[in-house]
């Protein structure tokens, strides 16, 4: 066992971790971060993404070793200081972004990257860039809507919900 | 998984010591494939020598020769965003998705040399140079074949040497479900020659597409392939595609790349 040392969602963790403790069993187990899903533990479906030093990683495709000294931030440091939703969580209440909400917490990563590199981005680019995060239940349209309208664009040329 | 230790050295020098003793090692990339094969248990080191925190191994920059230098451990999403090389910048902005982009290397991908990955192509077309913690390996005798390559055991891309060429393109056939390449095509227009490199159809790997580059040498234009014919001989037969399939693609795609270039 190593010990491992990390910011999480702002404070100061750390853990005892094998070589193989993934980046995602380390939230999960060791720090109870459950809202970080592991899909398909296969790198394919984002349930898992968080923010590594800013950028979105797939935490099940990420040794927890590899993020000692890191700054992670996961779906649990995303919300407002006052407990509300921040917007882009805001905005998928709003339309309907999910169903079962299982992908979700991959999606809402995801789009905050997204937004941060590319505040006004094209349906297009929402599309291509959610290419490594699958929902099983939306059909993806109120996703792409919800992000269009976190920021701040205009959605009603957006298929309907 | 089976467990490993990880060692996590700050300098290349380091990283080679470690996988030169007698624990069995590898280097670990971005991990985005080492990782999911460890899962499969289809390789059980009992030591990863990661090399992401060598920050000598990161970053691009252009040599006196104009030649774009990128550090092994640079990511995908850095070479995407650099620009320089444009047709680079663009391949690297569809290797997998954005995530995996932020994890995954140029010389993780080299290394392993997986038959549908796409940068063997680029290297192959842009005639860049392999650099090794040891040598110098040109890309005309570093890949040999699937999962094969000139390294040797231990050995580390520390970086690679692009000419940036006159014009040129990747076209990518994508396998939607993998984003690997079902066949990729990078088409390089340098001052001495045309280059064809194809990734995602051989049986043995990135090949160049000779015929295609005598052709496209004396005319640079998609007419001049109309009289070639691909050969499915040694192509990749697999539930997304046949070899006939996958030849007819390779010259659709050559004749594309040489459009956009």
């Amino acid at each position: 066992m190593t010990k491992v040392s990390m910011t999480v969602n702002g404070k100061s963790v750390s853990g005892n971790v094998e070589g193989r403790t993934l980046l995602s069993a380390f939230l999960r187990e060791d720090l109870k971060l459950t809202g970080t899903h592991v899909g398909c533990d296969t790198s394919q479906c984002g349930a898992c993404v968080v923010h590594v030093n800013g950028e979105a990683v797939k935490a099940c495709t990420m040794l927890a070793g590899e993020a000692d000294g890191a700054d992670v931030t996961t779906i649990e440091g995303m919300a407002n200081d006052d407990g509300s939703l921040n917007a882009i969580q805001q905005a998928f209440q709003d339309h309907h972004g999910l169903q079962c909400g299982f992908c979700t917490p991959g999606m809402v990563m995801s789009a905050a990257s997204l937004l941060k590199d590319n505040p006004k981005p094209s349906e297009g680019e929402i599309r291509e860039y959610l290419e490594g995060n699958i929902c099983r239940c939306t059909g993806y349209h109120n996703i792409v809507k919800a992000i269009m309208a976190a920021s701040g664009q205009d959605v009603s040329a957006i298929a309907a919900e | 998984m089976y467990n490993f230790d990880l060692e996590r050295p700050t300098r290349v020098a380091d990283a080679v010591k470690l996988l030169s003793d007698s624990v069995e090692s590898q280097p670990l990339g971005g991990g985005q494939t080492l990782i999911p094969t460890l899962k499969q248990r289809l390789a059980s080191p009992d030591r990863l020598v990661s090399l992401g925190a060598i920050d000598e191994m990161k970053g691009i920059c252009q040599d006196d020769s104009g030649r774009l230098c990128i550090g092994g451990a640079t990511t995908h999403a850095a070479v995407a965003a650099d620009g320089s090389y444009p047709a680079l910048s663009a391949m690297a902005s569809h290797i997998g998705d954005p995530a995996v982009r932020n994890r995954g290397t140029i010389g993780g991908s080299l290394a392993n040399n997986d038959p549908a990955a796409c940068y063997p192509s680029a290297v192959l077309a842009s005639n860049a140079t392999v650099v090794t913690n040891a040598r110098e390996i040109a890309a005309d005798d570093y890949f040999e074949g699937m999962f094969s390559t000139a390294l040797d055991e231990g050995e580390i891309i520390t970086e690679v040497k692009f000419p940036v060429p006159e014009k040129a393109n990747y076209q990518k056939f994508l396998q939607p479900a993998s984003r690997f390449a079902l066949v990729g095509v990078f088409v390089a227009k340098h001052s001495d020659g045309v280059r064809v490199a194809v990734t995602g159809a051989s049986n043995n790997g990135v090949f160049r597409w000779s015929e295609a580059e005598a052709a496209l040498s004396s005319d640079f234009s998609a007419g001049a392939l109309s009289d070639l014919t691909v050969s499915a001989d040694d192509m990749i037969t697999d539930l997304h595609g046949s070899a006939a399939y996958r030849a007819h693609l390779v010259k659709v795609l050559t004749g594309r790349a040489v459009s956009a270039a």
